[in-house]
């Protein structure tokens, strides 16, 4: 990790000409005034996609982006500037900028910085980022894919495959005196398929990435199975009824179905919003929010994971912090900020979108442990009700709790059988209260395959969730079936 | 490295320097904008941010072959890097037959100013913005006793300059501003707390609502819905206050996007000429009203931005195309690309918006005996190949006519087919709070999911 700090430190000297003396000056520049802490986040970022539809490869884009953001902390306020022009003069002023929001004048503060390393993890050693490879290798994986899309089975209509690869260099510099850099792949292979029969249209969609080099995909058990999953899934569909809707008991499915964890609770376990105290779980710790079944962890040093990291945006390194311990609420997510001001340690999670974003607490791989139930024998405790396996996206309103997430991939259950596949229904519940309802929990847990970005206050970053088929006692199902109630 | 300050000629340089690298054709896109944001809590200053970016796109032909790039890197050396690589990713794409620019005499001709920047940008100082953000937020918590906390209070302010060219000689500028307002406060009895939103959105600052109107009306949407609980399942009559309504129409702009109609991603596809809604519903999308929010002097193509019907009295009559999706039905652009800076042109709706109706909104909630008033939408379960839909939902339960009490933890579900069939009132309250608008509806029957 050592030679990427060297590496990304260089990177932005060598390429706009901002040495570490110049850091240090425009750092102590920002805490003139009193301030408590200010910070530097450099970003070099290219993305690049590539998409086929109708079985041409006709879209090609590419796009470079640079800047500098300049934070500066006095209690609880923060200044922020940012700047995709790079040079020490509109960086002297971003710093004026952000330090007009504390207000005792004084003199420039001197700041050493790079005396200390932080020793963050190698969680994604890629040689090659998978924006520098070869157009014509992805070109080639894309055609690969529609063909066997539509090898699969005759009602494949239309096949849409995108790729879309990231590298990120990021440098942060706080006046604490640490230098951290870090360089970031991230890639994502998407495989959606329209099927047809007798006018009766439905859409299938699968998909996967991480922070990977690009054999990844080449690898036929990822390319191979999340096309067959996407045909799958659409020709399901064709013959999915109508939703059941009302309270029942639902099975949630190993891997992505982890969204619950992330909508339900990861949220409002965020810092910020316990800090504010405008989460549901606030004030919350050590109280059981949970059945003894369900521990929840949060953990950005897996490795090669979308939602890992080396170290936060904001310089910290990535951990595991546990969130819910056998039932027991036991931690929040924090960044710097609202770990300060709540006198708690920072956990890694202070993440932003961009240099022209202000960090703020959020998760990284948000997942359930194994418990100790056989998947089989879960579904056959239930006598009547709905087993989910795959979900579109989620919401959650933290302050009073409720959430939802939305079905793609679903099924009657009855008699301790898995029956007919539903069309997608919203499932909804309350954060606070769903996971007491766990009565079983499986020995299967799963990751899911990398394809998470979470929203939040307009920044989004990718996140990975996790979980064991579980069983929920009493879960509100939105689909339009009324009538069997 | 020098950075270049963005103008047409700077453009049309761009075009001629990939021009000579066997680029057939070409479109330029660049913006570079000024924005603000302050927040506020709990009386306090909470955030302050500014910034200045600038970037610029590309799309180049290669016959029939086409890629994009972009960067923020305005500098002699990147654009000529910006230009080798968006000449690389040509060669790596197929041929489409459809692609390409525009026909040169659909270009928008006679730029309409359309009133779009009040120039106040820079006049509004950051202390005049914490003061407004202030304000909003103390009327909200000082509303009632049981607003007792606050995620905060927002002012933001940008300033844009857009510019387009392309190679058939086409130049365009155009310069927006807008302001936004808004509060969320906390309200909470009986130790279960709500919180809700209410904001101001224009691209005057004079025009933007008092941040006092704007902070009482969050408290009061925080205030009613404390105490809320869940129903018994069943379907039933369902009315959308406007924001819902709004957000009904999001849907449906999506659903009429030519991108997905000629990938069979729609359940509208082939529904032109045909009733596809009530005749109490009318569309019309329209990008030349002044001073509005989705307003601009040509779309993101060089095309004029035009007033059309969408929908007249439940039937269909066009669809939201760019030059692209267009050709792929056979169709007209309808002057509706949308445009990031280095993307290849998508479709959305300009000022989209369902016109009014003859009822007062509390006309329609009182022909209601029993059912749902929804103000909150959560979640993303609307299929627009099916038109299925079912969403979390929350608001106000109508008895006899009345609002009679709040309701959180339901789902209400359908399919947007008969979600549009069902639309059997239409408030008169439409209001433009931002790019699609609608006003109040009443639809006849939904499935509302709860115990």
């Amino acid at each position: 990790m050592a030679q990427e700090i060297i590496r990304a430190e260089n990177f932005f000297d060598r390429r706009f000409g901002v040495t570490g003396h110049d850091v240090e000056k425009l750092l102590s520049q920002a805490l003139a005034r009193k301030a408590d802490y200010a910070d530097l986040y450099f970003e070099y970022r290219v993305n690049e996609g590539v998409s086929l539809e109708e079985g041409l490869v006709k879209q090609g884009s590419r796009s470079t982006s640079n800047g500098v953001g300049v934070r500066v902390l006095s209690e609880a306020k923060t200044g922020y500037a940012y700047t995709d022009d790079i040079t020490i003069d509109n960086l002297a002023l971003a710093a004026r900028t952000a330090q007009a929001i504390a207000q005792n004048r004084s003199a420039d503060v001197p700041v050493k910085v790079g005396g200390e390393r932080v020793a963050a993890h190698d969680l994604y050693p890629v040689k090659t980022p998978p924006t520098d490879v070869a157009l014509e290798k992805k070109t080639a994986l894309l055609y690969e894919i529609d063909r066997l899309a539509r090898s699969l089975d005759a009602r494949v209509k239309n096949v849409f495959v995108s790729f879309a690869s990231e590298e990120k260099i990021v440098l942060v510099a706080s006046s604490k005196g640490w230098l951290a850099g870090d360089i970031q792949p991230l890639g994502r292979l998407n495989v959606t398929v329209i099927a047809e029969e007798r006018g009766n249209r439905q859409v299938g969609t699968y998909g996967g990435g991480g922070r990977v080099a690009f054999d990844f995909f080449l690898d036929k058990n990822n390319y191979e199975r999340f096309t067959r999953e996407a045909v799958r899934q659409a020709i399901l569909n064709l013959e999915a009824e109508d939703a059941p809707a009302g309270t029942m008991d639902v099975v949630l499915g190993p891997g992505w179905p982890g969204i619950l964890l992330h909508e339900a609770i990861g949220h409002g376990l965020e810092g910020d919003f316990n800090r504010k105290k405008v989460s549901a779980f606030s004030e919350r710790i050590g109280q059981k929010v949970a059945s003894e079944l369900c521990t929840v962890v949060d953990d950005g040093t897996l490795p090669s994971r979308r939602g890992s990291l080396n170290l936060d945006d904001e310089g910290t390194p990535t951990q595991r912090t546990v969130l819910i311990d056998k039932g027991i609420l036991r931690g929040y997510l924090q960044d710097r900020l609202n770990a300060g001001l709540m006198k708690m340690a920072p956990t890694g999670n202070g993440r932003r979108e961009s240099y022209a974003h202000i960090p703020m607490p959020r998760m990284t791989n948000t997942f359930m442990l194994a418990g100790e139930s056989a998947p089989e024998d879960i579904i056959r405790s239930v006598k009547k009700g709905l087993y989910a396996v795959s979900f579109g996206g989620g919401q959650v309103d933290i302050t009073n709790g409720k959430f939802v997430f939305s079905a793609s991939e679903a099924y009657l259950i009855e008699d301790g059988r898995i029956g007919r596949p539903v069309k997608g229904a919203t499932l909804i519940g309350n954060g606070p209260d769903v996971l007491t309802r766990v009565s079983m929990v499986g020995h299967d847990l799963k990751l899911d395959e990398g394809v998470g970005t979470c929203g939040k206050d307009g920044q989004s970053v990718p996140v990975g969730v996790g979980l064991p088929t579980i069983r929920i006692d009493g879960l509100t199902v939105g689909g339009t079936a009324a009538e069997n109630k | 490295m020098e950075r270049l300050e963005l103008s047409a000629e700077l453009a049309l340089d761009i075009l001629k320097q990939a021009k000579q690298k066997g680029a057939t054709a070409g479109d330029v896109m660049m913006a570079e904008s000024d924005s603000s944001f302050v927040a506020v809590r709990l009386g306090d200053v909470d955030k302050v941010s500014q910034a200045q970016e600038k970037r610029l796109g590309i799309r180049l032909f290669f016959g029939a072959s086409s890629a994009s790039a972009s960067t923020s890197d305005i500098s002699t050396a990147a654009i000529e890097r910006l230009v080798d690589d968006t000449c690389a990713l040509a060669r790596a794409t197929a041929k489409d037959e459809y692609s390409g620019l525009p026909a040169p005499e659909a270009l928008a001709k006679d730029l309409p100013d359309l009133d779009l920047d009040d120039g106040q940008n820079r006049a509004v100082s950051v202390d005049d913005k914490i003061r407004l953000a202030l304000a909003a937020e103390k009327a909200a918590l000082e509303f009632d006793p049981r607003i007792t906390n606050s995620e905060g209070g927002e002012f933001s302010a940008s300033a844009a300059r857009v510019l387009y060219a392309n190679s058939h000689g086409f130049t365009g500028e155009y310069h927006g501003s807008s302001y936004g307002v808004s509060v969320a406060p906390v309200a909470s009895s009986n130790g279960s707390m709500q919180r809700d939103y209410w904001y101001s959105s224009q691209r005057k600052f004079a025009r933007l609502e008092a941040p006092e109107a704007v902070g009482r009306r969050a408290a009061e949407r925080a205030l009613r819905r404390l105490g809320a609980r869940k129903v018994k399942t069943r379907e039933c009559p369902v009315v959308f206050d406007p924001e819902i309504s709004a957000n009904l129409l999001r849907h449906l702009s999506s659903a009429l996007s030519g991108y997905a109609l000629y990938k069979g991603a729609s359940f509208l596809v082939g529904r032109l000429g045909e009733k596809i809604a009530s005749e109490n519903v009318t569309i019309v999308d329209d990008g030349t009203i002044p001073g509005a929010l989705g307003s601009k002097p040509f779309d993101g193509e060089g095309l004029p931005t035009a007033k059309k019907t969408i929908v007249d009295r439940g039937v269909l009559r066009s669809y939201l195309l760019d030059t692209y999706s267009g050709k792929k039905m056979n169709l007209s652009s309808t002057g509706n690309a949308s445009r990031g800076i280095g993307d290849s042109p998508g479709v959305g709706p300009l000022n989209f918006y369902l016109a009014a109706g003859a009822h007062a909104p509390e006309e329609i909630v009182a022909s209601v005996d029993n059912g749902f008033y929804v103000t909150e939408l959560m979640g993303f379960g609307v299929n627009l190949v099916t038109g299925d839909y079912s969403r979390g939902a929350a608001g106000i339960w109508i008895e006899k006519g009345q609002l009679a009490y709040p309701v959180e933890e339901v789902t209400i579900a359908g399919n947007l087919k008969e979600m549009l069939a069902n639309i059997e009132m239409v408030g008169r309250d439409l209001e433009f709070r931002g790019r699609i608008a609608a006003p109040t509806l009443k639809l006849s029957r939904m499935t509302v999911a709860g115990n």
